[in-house]
């Protein structure tokens, strides 16, 4: 059982930091909703306040790490030109993917889309991660400021629903492969 | 045994709203000038080739850095201008979840191309 290194950062940025950031997502959400509701008995504690700010800072941190890994370490990987007159594009995933009709719109939609919606992920959650550790309890008291938190946190699980989906379709279609190979186990 | 008491939130009065209001607000304008800058790299070469600022990302890496360092200098000055004052919320709160969503909907491709 063999993985490669490239293989290996695709599943760090996917499974590791994206799929991560998308389970803690819905948990915001309802921890936003449910603690500082004007309607929720009993209040909000300041050990409530604690939890949902570490908890958001690490969705942050997630949402960062998923869009610079992304970026700056996959994204180069996936764009790089073939050079001319090479038959085998399994190297090069965008163009291989742009060599055919039934599969370029996994690049010309999917990435294109992909690449840039990604990044309302984390401007929107280190906003609410912000305004939660700023506010804590008392956001209850500020419902307009609340409401429009949880508007934010909302696109941002929606851009990371995009960025997920397309991540995981491309990768089926044109995997990022290369690199060293890293042998996980001897087969029997 | 009993549950904890949660000590009291301090009164709205007391809790000014221009820190939230300037975190929002920036957060929509990073937002959507991610949106601008990912249709005006598409739509000129010369903007895409001046925000190549590392090729192997290409115009991508300068849309990015651009859109949340003016993001977080927005975020700075409105902070700094707003942090010790209450502010008409409603119309910050609406101008911000409409540049999100101005921002959210350039960044769809097929839109961006009827622009």
């Amino acid at each position: 059982m063999e993985i490669t290194t490239r293989s290996l950062w695709t599943l760090i940025h996917g499974m590791g930091f994206g799929a991560l950031y998308l389970l803690g997502c819905s948990g915001a959400l309802v921890e936003l909703y449910r603690r500082y509701s004007t309607r929720s008995d009993p209040p909000a504690t300041a050990r409530d306040d604690r939890f949902l700010g570490v908890y958001l800072i690490a969705m942050a941190a997630m949402a960062w790490l998923a869009v610079l890994t992304g970026s700056y370490v996959i994204y180069p990987w996936y764009r790089a030109a073939p050079p001319a007159g090479l038959h085998s594009l399994g190297a090069f995933p965008r163009s291989l993917l742009l060599s055919q009709v039934s599969t370029s719109g996994w690049h010309s939609l999917g990435m294109e889309w992909k690449e840039h919606i990604a990044w309302l992920a984390p401007i929107s959650i280190t906003m609410a991660a912000a305004v939660a550790l700023q506010y804590g309890r008392n956001l209850r008291s500020h419902p307009q400021l609340r409401s429009a938190v949880l508007g934010f946190v909302w696109v941002s699980l929606l851009a990371a629903g995009v960025a997920g989906f397309f991540g995981a379709m491309i990768n089926k279609n044109a995997p990022v492969e290369g690199g060293n190979t890293i042998q996980l186990m001897h087969g029997e | 045994m009993h549950a904890p008491i949660a000590a009291p939130p301090a009164s709205a009065e007391k809790i000014l709203n221009g820190a939230g209001a300037a975190a929002i607000l920036a957060a929509g304008v990073g937002a959507f000038l991610l949106g601008v800058f990912a249709v005006a790299a598409d739509k000129s070469a010369a903007i895409k080739s001046l925000m190549n600022f590392w090729k192997p990302t290409g115009a991508l890496s300068g849309e990015t850095t651009i859109a949340v360092v003016i993001w977080l200098l927005v975020w700075a000055i409105l902070d700094a201008r707003w942090r010790n004052r209450t502010v008409g919320l409603a119309r910050i709160k609406t101008a911000a979840l409409v540049l999100l969503a101005l921002g959210l909907l350039l960044t769809f491709p097929p839109l961006g191309d009827l622009l």
